[in-house]
């Protein structure tokens, strides 16, 4: 009887104990309610009535949904020149890093070149550097680019937005960490047969990198959309404002229409939580990944 | 130097500074660069705007020391990190351990976890202050079913860091559950068993087991959330911004409002240097202790 297992409970007890489901379902349920309920409660107060808002103890369901509040909150700041603004920094941000970051993680892991290690810690010692020391200068730096090279590029334009971070020495370091467990036999063989450096990267390692290259693709996507103290920095006029930015603006404008800011606070979110609820998998895997081996 | 050319290869010399180069101009412009610029400027008077930018010499690390906003702001951001860096790993671990487990319905329980992170800061800012307002919020609401009274929570100058404390460990519980789920899913089920089967309760398994085995995952928080907890902005911003009078202006808050609203770019630049060296000491001494507690297996 002294060899019984305490993690074996007796036969009867178990019987006595046998729900239909997993008891982890009754501690699960409330936490993951619990975990949620600031945007179900974003949510609700967005299809009351400013009545039902501004009333205690609070409606938890408004007698009928007011889906005015969108419509209005629309109508009241140009959200939709705000996705686009957004939209467009993303993707110009995205494609850059990934190109960028490909190519120069790619020599950094395979080539052999004079001064590679010293530029590649130079490169990474940025890292370390929080935004703060370097986002002064990086303002004078958009500035002299606006008045020296394109408007386009400079202060109150989503150009500024853009050029700062098309490259991070974290893309840089992630894939090169990624590229060096590619096995370098076929590269080589490839080589032989006379494909160019590029040929092989474009053809043979960034293929067999999508999964590395996904997760990069998430991280940047998160960083650059919800990005919000450069923006704030850089641009003042409506029209060139990004979703978190044109968010704060609105908020400014409309501060205690309760209903109004809470359906423009849905409207916002929504594009980032859709995709971060389909590409799940690669959000999950760029944090994962960063902390484990970080 | 011929020689050392011969050896690596002039033409692969070649190779890896072209497909290096774009990423070499742009960090070094944006990010090395601004490095050097910033060490500069903090020696000098500028506006941003003049192209006149006298030396002051150390006037602006003087002045910092007399700020007593300066000073109070890094007490702020002092007791926000003691706070939410020990608040957010606590809840990260409680609610991946619960979530460490195969069952049905589990990835959306993880989901309702993870998604916080996909809230932009301005949006969670917006959603605590109505959670949290003083006269129709619905956090008061659950206070008085408790019988507890209404509290001002953000308009309250005692109150209102706590509250901040609160919402940014809501918006970092995504991330710190992601690591400590990969952690938790590192341990292996054999030593548990063996535990178990040695007599060992599901508390002291965790506790001798799996959390020794969390090293690396607790010192990657530890450090990354620190340097996130000492540069706390955007939540700032859309609550209180540094009030009600100032008791959560941190120190980038101010910073920001130095440099952007008062255009005393020299001064800012002053304690973002400042920042700089207090970051870079911290995150030494956390890798430094760390090193006798964290086992890498």
């Amino acid at each position: 009887m002294e060899l019984q297992p305490p993690s074996l409970p007796s036969p009867t007890r178990r019987r006595r104990l046998r729900l239909p489901f997993s008891p982890w379902h009754l501690v699960l349920i409330p936490l993951s309610f619990l975990l949620i309920v600031p945007l179900l409660w974003m949510l609700i107060t967005s299809l009351e009535t400013e009545g039902e808002a501004n009333h205690f103890p609070p409606v938890l369901f408004p007698a009928t949904p007011r889906f005015q509040n969108y419509s209005e909150a629309w109508a009241a700041a140009p959200f939709g020149q705000f996705f686009l603004n957004s939209a467009l920094v993303t993707l110009v941000v995205l494609i850059s890093n990934l190109i960028v970051c490909s190519l120069a993680g790619y020599a950094f892991a395979r080539i052999r070149f004079l001064g590679r290690g010293a530029l590649f810690v130079a490169l990474m010692a940025t890292l370390m550097v929080p935004f703060q020391v370097t986002m002064i200068p990086v303002f004078l730096i958009v500035k002299w680019f606006g008045d020296n090279v394109s408007p386009f590029l400079g202060i109150d334009h989503i150009g500024a937005l853009m050029l700062p971070n098309l490259a991070t020495a974290f893309g840089i370091f992630f894939l090169r960490q990624f590229f060096m467990t590619v096995p370098v036999e076929l590269e080589e063989a490839a080589r032989v047969d006379g494909t160019s450096r590029l040929g092989v990267l474009f053809k043979m390692v960034l293929p067999l990198s999508l999964p590395a290259l996904s997760t990069l693709a998430a991280l940047t996507v998160l960083t650059s959309w919800n990005d919000f103290l450069w923006p704030l920095i850089v641009i003042t006029s409506q029209d060139q404002m990004t979703i978190p930015l044109g968010l704060s603006y609105f908020q400014g404008a409309h501060r205690v229409r309760w209903p109004l800011l809470m359906a423009a606070n849905v409207m916002s979110l929504l594009p980032m939580l859709l995709v971060f609820i389909g590409a799940q998998r690669y959000f999950v895997q760029s944090v994962a990944s960063t902390g484990i081996k970080g | 130097m011929p020689k050392l050319l011969g050896r690596i290869g002039r033409s692969e010399s070649v190779n890896g500074w072209a497909l290096v180069s774009p990423a070499v101009v742009l960090i070094g412009i944006f990010g090395l660069l601004p490095v050097l610029m910033s060490l500069q400027l903090s020696f000098q008077k500028s506006d941003l705007l003049t192209p006149a930018t006298p030396w002051v010499g150390f006037e602006n690390y003087r002045k910092l020391a007399d700020d007593p906003v300066f000073v109070e702001s890094i007490k702020h951001t002092i007791v926000y990190t003691a706070l939410f860096v020990p608040g957010t790993m606590l809840v990260g671990l409680f609610v991946a351990a619960a979530m460490n487990r195969s069952l049905r319905f589990i990835s959306v329980y993880r989901t309702a976890a993870y998604v916080t992170m996909a809230v932009s800061t301005i949006s969670q800012g917006i959603i605590f202050l109505w959670l949290t307002d003083r006269d129709y919020g619905l956090v008061n609401a659950a206070l008085n079913a408790v019988g507890v009274p209404s509290q001002p929570f953000l308009a309250s100058p005692s109150q209102a860091l706590f509250v901040i404390v609160a919402m940014t460990i809501w918006g970092w519980t995504g991330f710190s559950v992601i690591v400590y789920l990969a952690a938790l899913q590192g341990v292996p089920a054999e030593l548990h068993e063996a535990a178990a089967i040695d007599g060992a309760s599901a508390f002291t398994r965790f506790r001798t087991i799996t959390v020794p085995l969390l090293g690396p995952a607790n010192l990657f928080l530890l450090v990354w959330l620190t340097l996130n907890a000492l540069q706390l902005f955007d939540e700032v911003y859309a609550t209180t911004r540094g009030g009600p009078l100032r008791a959560t202006t941190v120190i980038v808050y101010y910073l920001w409002d130095r440099a952007f609203v008062h255009f005393d770019a020299g001064y800012a630049a002053a304690m973002a240097y400042a920042l700089f060296v207090v970051i870079l000491v911290i995150t030494a001494v956390q890798f430094r202790v760390a090193r006798r507690y964290v086992h890498y297996s």
